[in-house]
């Protein structure tokens, strides 16, 4: 790990392979993202989307290629854990909150601050961090859900409530696996909202099916299919792309 | 912190600790003998054992009710506990055994042992056999807990690995060679720190002492469990992943409320063995293990007081049904099992609470499920 920056970018992938029993999830994939950038994946299912979000956060180590973190980090030798620590927060597809927790508490676990056993032990909750937590709950719109548990709340505050638990981890950047999954279409547009307003501040790459939430997102779309990239641009310039019309858009 | 932990429930159930503390030894040796407010001695011994079993189930409830860690070899931290204590009061015997060697206990005179093995040695000392209660256990739990956590261990595979761990030790301990008694194990014991245990003194003495691990144990899982680490116990239990994802490191807050359980374990075993008077290898037997996951989870998983309830509770229903059908307890306790956990979700102290608020509150909402 030299200290010298080797790219510009945030997170630089480049050359990803990963096969599953002979099957490659992952072929050849690179793919970039500059600090505060915006940035939607899309392809059909099996195209090695949640495998590549797998393997930034360390949960899947690739066969090959590099995968490197502000230039500098090699994310391929990091867990879980060690990547939620350098900036990386992830919001699964099924929205996951801890649901015998009060919606303040899993904000409050969420909130940056020491993750060490003994730290936790002896932690309290500081006005400071109250504050936040208020922020945080007007954001996404829970202010009024404050003390019920996160098990009593919709599906859609679900997923809101991850977001936020995202957003209080102040990551630099974002894996947001299909937000709108389950979403009316309300919903979807408020959601498209929050994340645009995310976007500046924190680096954001939104996994999604649902074209109208990626027309709404109005941000540079990457598109995969079969563990690779085969168009990039904006949304109206993928869209008149032959391939990606052949594999993805015009089924 | 502490005050944090202390809730209405809590301060009950220490005051009605506390009161056991208190009446307990005063029936016992203030009353004369034979009138109807006595306590006869094997009862304070009795409770004793109970309440040494309330402990034991607080330490289960701290890994598998709140951090979801289902062990079925707490046993084994339990017994290891006992026969650090058991060691201790072997060696207290001295030259008062059937052999009268001052140094060897009788099982190793009649193996025609010459020298004591070198684990023995230091048991002699009443402050390390205290240290080796809580240290055997922890290290054992560390060791294991390492391996098994990092290996990202869970569920059901745990549950067994835990299950051979307790039967591994079990069949060693049965072993003349391991040194440690064979299968008649450790009794025959004198007296601890110079009073006799036949005493109904030492007897209440002991039975207080109980009283205080068993407070000391709720009071630090209390502070545990309503800190923000305990909340971090919960969402490992509910939810494993999205702690990783938060930047948790899950293995370190499994391996540490391991730990802590299997040390309170082996409180709880170095208490049982002088009021039982004899520790042996079949403390070690699954069976055991399972039933202090059927008192947890009669008295209500993930309520601390509600584990400490359901162990007392199915312990007296055994002692009252192992003495008038002896061979039906065993259809007893799976038929509670069954019946909890078709009926009673959430234990007795659940099933308290839903009438409760039944009552307080008409509108029914949907009582929060602890996830599997």
């Amino acid at each position: 790990m030299s200290e010298l920056r080797t790219t510009e970018a945030l997170l630089y992938l480049d050359g990803l392979e990963k096969s599953f029993d002979g099957f490659k999830a992952i072929n050849g994939l690179s793919f970039s993202m500059k600090a505060g950038e915006l940035r939607a994946v899309i392809g059909p299912n099996g195209a090695g989307k949640t495998t590549m979000m797998d393997m930034i956060t360390g949960k899947t180590r690739p066969d090959k290629g590099d995968a490197l973190w502000d230039g500098r980090i090699d994310l391929t030798t990091q867990d879980e854990a060690d990547t939620a620590r350098l900036g990386i927060g992830r919001k699964f597809q099924k929205p996951t909150v801890f649901e015998t927790h009060t919606v303040e508490d899993n904000l409050l676990m969420a909130l940056k601050d020491e993750r060490s056993v003994l730290a936790t032990l002896f932690s309290r909750t500081s006005d400071a961090q109250r504050e936040r937590i208020g922020e945080l709950l007007a954001l996404v719109r829970l202010e009024d859900r404050r003390g019920d548990l996160a098990a009593n709340l919709s599906h859609g505050q679900k997923q809101w409530l991850e977001i936020g638990m995202l957003l209080a981890q102040d990551p630099q950047l974002l894996l947001v696996d299909e937000p709108a999954a389950g979403m009316t279409d309300e919903e979807t547009m408020r959601t498209a909202e929050l994340l645009k307003g995310i976007a500046g501040k924190h680096a954001v790459v939104v996994v999604e099916h649902d074209m109208a939430f990626v027309k709404a997102l109005g941000c540079r779309v990457t598109v995969l299919h079969q563990g690779t990239v085969i168009a990039e641009g904006s949304i109206d310039h993928v869209s008149a792309n032959e391939r990606v019309i052949e594999v993805y858009l015009g089924r | 912190m502490i005050l944090r932990a202390l809730d209405t429930r809590s301060a009950i159930f220490l005051g009605v600790l506390f009161i056991l503390a208190v009446a307990v030894p005063f029936l016992n040796q203030a009353m004369t003998p034979g009138s109807a407010a006595h306590l006869p001695s094997f009862a304070v011994s009795l409770l004793g054992k109970y309440l040494c079993y309330a402990l034991l189930a607080v330490a289960l409830d701290l890994v598998w009710g709140y951090c979801g860690i289902l062990s079925l070899g707490h046993g084994a931290f339990f017994a290891l506990g006992g026969y650090a204590m058991g060691m201790h009061l072997m060696r207290e015997i001295g030259d008062r055994g059937v052999y009268a060697n001052p140094l060897l206990p009788d099982f190793m005179v009649f193996l025609n042992w010459k020298e004591l093995p070198w684990f023995w040695h230091g048991f002699d000392m009443f402050w390390f056999a205290m240290i080796m209660v809580f240290l055997a256990p922890g290290a054992l739990a560390f060791l294991f807990g390492w391996f098994a956590f990092r290996s990202r261990v869970t569920g059901v595979y745990l549950s067994i690995i835990t299950q051979a761990l307790t039967y591994a030790l079990m069949l060693a301990f049965f072993r003349n060679e391991m040194g440690f008694g064979g299968n008649n194990g450790l009794t025959d014991f004198k007296d601890v720190l110079g009073f006799d245990l036949q005493s109904d003194a030492t007897r209440c003495g002991l039975f207080v002492a109980t009283v205080a691990a068993l407070a000391f144990g709720f009071v630090l899982c209390r502070i545990i469990t309503t800190s923000k680490a305990g909340k971090v116990l919960v969402a490992v239990r509910d939810a494993e992943s999205r702690t990783r994802f938060l930047g948790y490191r899950v293995e370190g807050f499994k391996l540490f409320v391991f730990v802590v359980s299997a040390m309170l374990a082996g409180l709880a075993g170095a208490l049982y063995t002088p009021q039982v008077g004899i520790i042996n290898p079949s403390e070690f037997s699954p069976a055991n293990s399972i039933e202090i996951v059927i008192w947890v989870a009669l008295g209500g998983r993930g309520s601390l007081v509600g584990a400490a309830i359901g162990a007392v509770l199915v312990s007296l229903a055994k002692t009252l049904l192992t003495g008038w059908f002896p061979e039906l307890w065993l259809f007893a306790l799976g038929g509670l099992f069954v019946l909890a956990t078709l009926f009673l979700p959430r234990g007795v102290l659940g099933a308290v609470e839903g009438i409760k608020l039944r009552r307080s509150r008409p509108a029914r909402e949907p009582a929060p499920q602890p996830a599997e």
